[in-house]
């Protein structure tokens, strides 16, 4: 499904992403873990297609070349990007912004562009997912939204937009414990055979709930160890320290194997 | 220059799609202004003496009056001997039906969008329709007599309700008010004219449609609105103008009276030819715009402003009788080399007076924007209050956003806030909007129409449409 190899970025000479593996096959769901600025975010927009990174590489989905397309094709070709930051935009109106990115997508797709009606049933239906009160969608796009309430504007709108890839950064970070458990429901409730996910965050605890395929550890702009989710329980135990200079050593190893 | 902004400056070539002219027979004076000019537009138009002898007193006034220059704009010398004061489409002078209008003007309309068939229309706005120099067409006439509104063109209400207008012309801007309005009340050609008496609330929207179609010509018309005790009204203008290479003057004037506990809404698309990306042609737009709100009335302006060279305006509000109210909500966008000086002025007498201010101003490719506002409280205006805001957003990097305030109060008791903000179209809303499928152009339109989301939530829902459709138009060009 997606298909990233030898990925690189940098900003202004500056290198961030140092060379990316990744292979994600239909109906993963992949974790990545990572001290903080090892370069998950800009990752996450290096697939999503956000302008000001030198990115050499390859980035393939369904065989595609992502690289060569704008953010918004990438949009239509099913990539979905989770944001750490949910960028408020005043005065545009949640429902509308929603319905005419879906409606946007399809119609790049050659799709019939769906009806106002129609569009309430389907974002009713995403509403009740994320427990999210209906005067949200009323609101202008994440203006005024808490912390908490953003990350689950963008779980809503993930439901909305029915991705193909969706990779999620961070949504996890500033949920109560409440909201945690309703973003990870939602992020189950949309895992299907056709669908993968890429999970970003920094908690076990997100893990605990959504069972990942895979947990990978990104230090330094490289991913320095792969594992199951075993390997997210060893990260809590033990930090990040084992993997900042010269990847695991085999003593640390042993617990995440065990 | 990042990539985003490159693209936002090629979204910002905007084309004008109201640019065709149409050829019509027209009835043009020579061109020239002198007290025999005004004596001909008074004669052409049969007027009483009583409006000869305002207009040449106007014209006597404007003789020794000087172009304002305190404005933020760059203008060329206008040369007021070289436009034409006068034109008027040659076809039957009464019109007894809708059928009656001379297809080609019918036709443009339709190409306007603004079909003048009864049938086709809009079913609940009056529209008066006014192609270069007078009306042609007034719809839905009967319905309003019914509710006793008069609703038509200025030259008729000079025949048929003299002594109305009479008795309101020049009586909230008068003749020596300033260099334009001077220049109006000696040469006004036509307008419109409504009238709703006491206890009314108007059946309709009531809409006036300023169309410039002829050359060398200047446009200007004279708007009278009273509306007596306990009445309401909610008043539309819309305006565009052919693509022309000679820049072309509109210079109007319009006159609200609010009686008490009245309440007149007064809203304006402004879509005249702006010229083209190197600044040749456009409308000069030089407008004069007052309403005078007696005991517990209210007026309400609200304007969107995307065309026109220059754009030199500032609807006001005499806040005269106690508890009236005054509002001025605003969208200017200037592209292209567009300027815009605009504002409001809220001259607060009255005890309990309250203002608002919401002024958005959208600058872009090399337009300039300036908001100039004065809010007055006078000594007799107790615990008068004003709110003004006023946002400026760029689009681009050789485009400029000024705000230019003056505040003036005499009443210890006021109360006056005043907020402003400059903000540029985040990259981050762009790409947040493109990360969800929306192509850059699309994306712009919705980021600059939330911009203006509580001027747009103003405008009756037609009008909102259009305002929001003309900005995407506006700012829309060919992205790579
Ligand atoms: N525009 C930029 N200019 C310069 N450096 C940048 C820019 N954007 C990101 N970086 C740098 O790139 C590195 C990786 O940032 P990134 O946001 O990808 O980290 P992260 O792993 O997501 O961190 P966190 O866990 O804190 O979210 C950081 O050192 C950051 O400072
Ligand atoms: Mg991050």
């Amino acid at each position: 499904m997606l298909n990233v190899a030898n990925l690189t970025a940098s900003i202004e000479d500056n290198p961030i992403l140092k060379g990316i593996d990744l292979n994600v096959g239909a109906g993963e769901v992949h974790a990545i873990m990572g001290p903080n600025g090892s370069g998950k975010s800009t990752f996450a927009h290096a697939l999503a297609g956000r302008d000001g990174y030198e990115i050499e590489g390859t980035a393939t989905i369904d065989g595609a070349d992502l690289l060569e397309m704008e953010p918004e094709e990438r949009a239509a070709a099913g990539v979905f990007m989770g944001f750490q930051y949910p960028v408020e935009i005043p005065g545009v109106n949640n429902m509308y912004f929603l319905r005419t990115a879906l409606n946007s997508v399809r119609r790049t797709r050659g799709e019939d562009e769906i009806g106002a009606r129609d569009f309430l049933e389907i974002a009713q239906k995403a509403m009740d997912l994320v427990e999210m009160k209906k005067d949200f969608l009323h609101r202008s796009v994440n203006a005024g939204f808490s912390g908490g309430e953003k990350k689950r504007n963008e779980i809503l709108q993930m439901a909305v937009m029915e991705p193909r890839l969706a990779v999620l950064d961070e949504t996890d970070s500033g949920l109560d414990i409440d909201a945690l458990r309703v973003v990870a429901a939602g992020v189950n409730a949309l895992r299907g055979p056709d669908r993968s996910m890429i999970v970003i965050t920094h908690y076990q605890r997100l893990l605990d709930y959504i069972k990942p395929d895979f947990v990978h550890v990104l230090v330094d702009g490289k991913i320095v160890e792969s594992g199951d989710h075993t390997l997210a329980v060893h990260l809590e135990d033990h930090g990040y320290a084992g993997f900042l200079n010269s990847g695991l050593d085999d003593a640390s190893l042993s617990g995440a194997t065990a | 220059m990042s990539e985003t902004m490159r693209d936002i400056e090629k979204l910002t070539e905007a084309s004008y799609e109201y640019g065709f002219s149409t050829d019509l027979d027209t009835d043009v004076a020579p061109p020239g202004l002198t007290e025999e000019t005004v004596r001909l537009i008074s004669a052409k138009k049969d007027e009483p003496e009583w409006l000869l002898a305002w207009r040449l007193q106007a014209f006597a006034a404007w003789q020794e009056m000087d172009e304002p220059d305190w404005a933020k704009l760059q203008i060329a010398p206008i040369d007021y001997q070289s436009i034409s004061y006068w034109a008027a489409p040659k076809q039957k002078p009464v019109l007894d039906s809708m059928d009656d209008v001379d297809p080609e003007i019918r036709e443009m309309f339709d190409k306007l969008g603004i079909p003048l068939h009864e049938q086709k229309m809009l079913s609940n706005v009056a529209v008066d329709a006014i192609v270069d120099s007078v009306s042609v067409t007034t719809t839905f006439k009967e319905t309003l007599a019914e509710a006793g509104v008069i609703f038509c063109s200025f030259s008729e209400a000079v025949q048929d309700h003299p002594e109305l207008v009479r008795e309101h012309l020049g009586s909230v801007v008068p003749v020596r008010d300033n260099f334009f309005a001077a220049l109006n009340s000696a040469v006004f050609s036509d307008g419109s004219f409504c009238y709703i008496p006491k206890g009314v609330r108007c059946p309709m929207e009531l809409s006036t449609y300023f169309r410039i179609n002829s050359m060398n010509t200047g446009q200007f018309e004279r708007t009278l609105i009273v509306a007596e005790d306990d009445s309401h009204v909610s008043y539309l203008e819309g305006c565009t103008a052919p693509q022309r290479d000679e820049n072309q003057l509109h210079a109007a004037v319009v006159e609200l009276v609010a009686k008490d506990r009245s309440e007149i809404k007064y809203s304006t698309v402004q879509n005249w030819y702006p010229g083209d990306e190197n600044g040749v042609g456009g409308i000069y737009n030089f407008v004069t715009k007052r309403g005078r709100a007696h005991t517990d009335a209210k007026i309400s302006w609200t304007q969107v402003e995307t065309g026109s060279a220059i754009t030199w305006k500032y609807p006001s509000v005499i806040l005269q009788g106690d508890r009236s109210i005054g509002e001025f909500y605003s969208v200017a966008l200037t592209s292209k080399h567009q300027q815009a000086d605009t504002g409001t002025k809220m001259i607060h007498i009255g005890a309990d007076t309250t203002s608002s201010i919401i002024s958005k101003g959208i600058s872009a490719a090399k337009g300039q924007n300036t908001y100039r506002g004065l809010v007055k409280i006078m000594r007799s205006a107790e615990n008068a209050r004003n709110y003004t805001q006023c946002d400026s957003l760029l689009l681009g990097k050789e485009c400029g956003a000024h705000t230019v305030p003056y505040i003036e109060v005499k009443n210890p008791t006021a109360q006056v806030e005043h907020e402003a903000s400059t903000s540029t179209v985040g990259e981050d809303q762009l790409y947040y909007c493109r990360q969800r499928g929306m192509n850059e152009e699309d994306a712009m339109a919705m980021i600059v129409n939330g911009f203006c989301r509580e001027v747009f939530d103003e405008l009756p829902m037609e009008f909102a449409v259009e305002a929001q459709r003309l900005l995407s138009v506006s700012l829309e060009g060919s992205v790579g």
